[in-house]
């Protein structure tokens, strides 16, 4: 059933708090909005609302960490990530269980504008070492990231949206944290989606099929550490790729597909997403066509991408 | 021009009826934070900043910086009723393309003096305006409003500490104390008090008042005004929503935007005030 995967995760937690008195969630003013109230109502001696206060969350958390416990820090994914220094310092570099949650990622909030969407935060959290970075793309990977979570050794951002997501997987999916998922084969072209534009991606997938445009879709759940292998086998199988993001297309997924194929196997490769520029006020549908990322956008895309020449290389 | 009491009554009343009206033709936003400081901010313009639509971005201009960005419908209602924006505008806000976004966008708009809405920022912005007044000696004032839960902020407090180191009685802060934020009260969320004591400790010079008396907002400008050689903080105290029964007081209203029904009637409301 479509759900925002701030709603999954925030079941996700209340549930796993039951049997694991590791967990510990910490809030800045936003648990309606991150659905950490939920780990909130059932376990108020492990949650804390530390108020419109992120830098000092961030350290807390890394205290609670250190000290034995998982610790969940929520926020809107700009107002966390842009307490850079202390994550480095405090979180990443003594690569502490923190589990960074930043919600309200990308143009697709809408109305609120910039200044509450996420656009930078995975390109920020991927520069970091130690840092893993999860954006599930439905319900259930929701659910198996943040269970998966709590085995996981170090720190991990993980990118959820305000928006409903259309389930994606399979009934029987099994969240492997690194691992890239087909969610539809061909031969033409890759598509590699995250988050957010997964299901739009598959849509104008399904749709070039009528013209004998045979597209493939992979769901990169994980930014970081990014799949390599599927990545580079793509690459040999279908040549072109093409990643899709409600990010900037600086930093995030598309610079990490780059990333690979340029040192083991250059293709031509297109980044669909914000180019270089700031979010804005409006409606989601409206953004989401006014940045590429409607479903006629992707497939306009896919369609003018297929009509350039592969770059010879040398 | 100066202004009487109830002349400064009638432009908050036409401003508050403004902010329900693009909320709701928005369909998202912040009512109770817009209310609340609606007061304030008409009595600081008028009698303070003295705006119009020409000295808007002129040099010498009196600044003024939301730092609770969220609250921006007041300020663009306020700059339609200074002829700044027009009537017209304000039913863009929010909107794909709009000049009017959801929160304060300097790039977009400029006369917002600051790009706000990631709390917590403003005091330190307005308090670089303020510096560059004085190295430039230029007259202008600088004020700055911040939300109680944005007191939570560090940076708030980093700006505390600074402003009275270089005595910047060109500076002003308004508190909108309206006790509620996201998750609750303020008092429950993270309390700010005893805010006044921490605010002198801190060298500034502290005026509590009624946010929502003529009186006492004029005289805490006129004191800010008279207050040399440290910054001026006024806790205001207000109530979240304020002139709207339904929203009063009431969290549920800090960030939803009224339905056609709740607009009318709070506009019969508001009419009648
Ligand atoms: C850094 C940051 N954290 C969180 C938020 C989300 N947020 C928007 S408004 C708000 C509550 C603000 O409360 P307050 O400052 O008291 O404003 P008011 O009650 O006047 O609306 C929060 C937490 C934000 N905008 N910026």
């Amino acid at each position: 059933m479509a759900k925002a995967s701030r709603v999954s995760f925030g079941e996700a937690i209340a549930k796993l708090g039951e049997k694991h008195p590791e967990i510990v969630v910490l809030e800045a003013d936003l648990g309606k909005s991150t659905y950490s109230y939920q780990f909130g109502e059932r376990f108020p001696e492990r949650y804390f609302e530390m108020g419109i206060a992120e830098a000092n969350m961030i350290g807390t958390g890394a205290g609670l960490a250190m000290t034995g416990k998982i610790a969940f820090i929520c926020s809107f994914a700009a107002f966390v990530t842009g307490r850079y220094d202390i994550i480095r310092m405090s979180i990443a570099y003594p690569n502490v269980n923190v589990r960074i949650i930043g919600t309200h990622c990308g143009v697709a909030i809408g109305p609120d504008g910039n200044s509450q969407q996420g656009l930078e935060d995975m390109s920020i959290m991927r520069s970091l070492p130690n840092m893993g970075v999860i954006q599930p793309g439905d319900d259930m990977e929701t659910q198996q990231a943040i269970e998966y979570s709590l085995k996981h050794k170090g720190p991990l951002f993980i990118r959820l949206t305000r928006q409903k997501l259309e389930d994606i997987n399979s009934k029987n999916y099994q969240f492997q944290y690194g691992k890239g998922v087909i969610l539809k084969d061909g031969k033409d072209v890759t598509l590699f989606a995250t988050g957010g534009t997964v299901y739009n991606t598959l849509q104008a997938a399904h749709r070039l099929e009528k013209d004998g445009i045979k597209v493939r879709v992979v769901n990169i759940h994980t930014i970081k550490p990014i799949d390599d292998e599927l990545i580079i086998k793509c690459a040999r199988e279908t040549k072109r790729m093409i990643t899709v993001e409600d990010h900037n297309i600086i930093g995030g997924l598309g610079s990490a597909v780059s990333e690979v194929i340029s040192e083991h196997y250059p293709v031509l490769l297109k980044r669909i997403g914000l180019k270089d520029c700031f979010g804005e006020s409006g409606v989601e549908k409206e953004l989401y066509k006014k940045f590429g990322l409607d479903t006629e956008s992707i497939e306009e895309t896919i369609r003018d991408f297929m009509s350039k020449d592969q770059p010879v290389l040398v | 021009m100066t202004y009487t009491i109830d002349q400064l009554k009638d432009i908050a009343k036409d401003v508050r009826i403004d902010c329900i009206k693009m909320l709701t033709e928005a369909g998202s936003g912040h009512p109770g934070g817009s209310l609340s400081s609606a007061d304030l901010l008409t009595a600081l313009f008028y009698t303070q900043i003295h705006r119009t639509k020409e000295n808007a971005l002129s040099d010498d201009r009196n600044r003024f910086v939301l730092s609770k960005g969220h609250g921006v419908p007041t300020l663009y209602a306020i700059f339609a009723q200074l002829g700044i924006l027009t009537k017209q505008d304000l039913l863009t806000l929010r909107k794909t393309g709009s000049i009017l976004q959801g929160h304060p966008d300097y790039d977009r708009l400029p006369e917002v003096e600051a790009s706000t809405g990631s709390l917590g920022q403003g005091l330190s912005i307005a308090q670089g305006i303020a510096m560059a007044g004085k190295i430039d000696q230029k007259d202008f004032r600088v004020y700055c409003m911040l939300g109680d839960g944005e007191m939570q902020e560090g940076e708030i407090w980093e700006g505390l500490m600074s402003a009275p180191k270089y005595k910047l009685d060109n500076l002003c802060v308004i508190l909108d104390y309206n006790k509620g934020q996201i998750d609750g009260s303020v008092e429950n969320v993270m309390n700010i008090e005893p805010l006044s004591d921490k605010i002198k400790a801190f060298n500034w010079h502290p005026i509590t008042i009624d946010g929502h008396n003529y009186d006492e907002i004029l005289n805490a400008y006129e004191e800010a005004r008279q207050t040399k050689g440290k910054p001026t903080f006024i806790i205001a105290h207000t109530i979240k929503g304020k002139g709207v029964s339904f929203m009063e007081g009431k969290i549920e209203w800090h960030g939803s935007a009224p339905s056609q029904e709740q607009c009318d009637q709070a506009i019969k409301e508001l009419s009648a005030l």
